[in-house]
């Protein structure tokens, strides 16, 4: 079990996001939960692509390298860095927009009144 | 005599964004033109980029922001950066496939005009993510509802 | 070593943050755990995205608190609060089931199938010429990738100003 304690770790944080997102009231912690979780996904698709002893994937003059990280994971989280702050932006906006309409940000109430 | 409001903020924060603006906005751009060769790339750049303006509009106000660039030029800008963007991909078209690059020389290793197309296709994800994060941070920030008036 | 202290740090930081009644004092958490992970990145040699999660962090952070800049909560629990906590402790506990079941086929933390990634580090740098590796991968070898992102992007930045727009005032009478 001593191999796996960063994936361990790693599960963790994705929990508390997920434990945030489920059970607070206010649209702003939930906002909160849900940047939790994406943090915790990203640190996953790094974790599975790290070598021990390795490298960085950058070429250097006169020396071939032979131990480099796994470079793919990387390219998948370069984009989706840049989207998960796309999604935040426009969730926050969505959030300015109802709290002007109804004047609160606890979901229960927006239930219930129909504007 | 005036009586011009304070806009922004103190007179600290006023100088100390004088000095350094122009140097966050170079080192974006070198982060974009060496993304071949160091980390970085186009992504990274534009968000910096973005940032040095947004520094602007908050330690000055919006007003000094906006002249520097305006929302209208921002769109325009991420407009150009996507078909850009697209237009490279498009004109491999002639080559056989998407994305192949026909037009420019590989050229040597750890030089800065090397490597294809890789270098355009950085500055034009550069304009697209810069431009249209400061537009999305105008509209947000200069968003007065109905309870600020 | 290192890596655990800061993987324990930001989870302390989580549980701050999602527990503080303080709205801006739980983004300003939120903000911690974003640098934590930028530091972890540096740690796991991807300095491209150490560079990126940075900026981005501080981005994410700028449009939080002015969505939270001058609004204030009071917060009341109101009934069917059974209901919430035995459905939340079933998710979680599907999560780690279904955690478990895939924790068992993953290699150990340390040694990579990289069966893929074998062509483009040795073929990478006389195919394109770029020595930036990941650069090589978003731009080139998956070019089609990048454009579906460059997409996303734009169609977020046009949702944003579509809900920010001011209604026009018609029934004002």
């Amino acid at each position: 079990m001593n191999g796996y304690s960063e994936y361990m770790l790693c599960f963790m944080l994705f929990c508390i996001g997920l434990y945030c997102v489920l059970r607070k009231r206010n649209i702003i912690k939930i906002i909160i939960g849900l940047g939790i979780i994406e943090y915790a996904v990203n640190l996953f698709f790094v974790l599975v692509g790290y070598r021990s002893h390795g490298r960085a994937p950058i070429l250097a003059k006169d020396q071939t390298i032979l131990n480099m990280v796994d470079p793919l994971p990387q390219a998948l989280v370069l984009t989706s860095i840049v989207i998960g702050l796309a999604v935040t932006a426009l969730i926050v906006a969505i959030a300015i927009r109802i709290y002007e309409k109804y004047g609160t940000f606890d979901i229960t109430k927006i239930r219930r009144l129909r504007g | 005599m005036k009586n011009k409001k304070e806009v922004g903020m103190t007179v600290i924060v006023k100088t100390i964004t004088r000095l350094t603006v122009g140097l966050i906005l170079l080192y974006g751009i070198y982060i974009v033109l060496h993304g071949h060769l160091s980390p970085g790339g186009g992504f990274a750049g534009g968000v910096i980029i973005a940032l040095s303006f947004i520094h602007l509009m908050l330690a000055f106000g919006r007003e000094v922001a906006l002249k520097k660039l305006s929302q209208a030029s921002a769109s325009i800008l991420e407009s150009l950066g996507a078909i850009m963007f697209l237009g490279i991909a498009i004109l491999g078209f002639i080559g056989g496939y998407f994305f192949l690059n026909f037009f420019l020389h590989k050229g040597k290793p750890f030089a800065l005009f090397s490597a294809g197309i890789i270098p355009l296709c950085n500055i034009a994800i550069c304009l697209k993510v810069g431009a249209g994060l400061f537009a999305i941070f105008a509209a947000l920030v200069l968003f007065k509802g109905s309870d600020e008036k | 070593m290192e890596l655990q202290v800061l993987l324990l740090f930001m989870i302390f930081a989580a549980i701050a943050a999602v527990e503080i009644e303080d709205l801006l004092s739980s983004v300003i958490a939120v903000g911690a755990v974003g640098l934590g992970l930028s530091l972890v990145f540096l740690i796991l040699k991807a300095p491209d995205l150490a560079i990126t999660q940075l900026v981005v962090e501080i981005l994410c952070l700028i449009i939080l608190i002015r969505a939270t800049i001058n609004k204030d909560l009071p917060l009341i629990r109101d009934g069917r609060w059974i209901f919430n906590t035995f459905s939340t402790l079933l998710f979680v506990a599907l999560f780690l089931i279904f955690a478990y079941f895939a924790l068992k086929e993953l290699p150990i933390f340390g040694q990579p199938i990289m069966r893929v990634a074998k062509e483009y580090i040795e073929k990478g740098l006389e195919k394109t010429g770029a020595t930036n590796i990941v650069a090589a991968i978003i731009l080139d070898f998956r070019g089609y990738d990048t454009l579906g992102e460059a997409t996303i992007l734009f169609t977020a930045v046009m949702a944003v100003l579509a809900v920010i727009r001011k209604v026009g005032r018609i029934n004002e009478k």
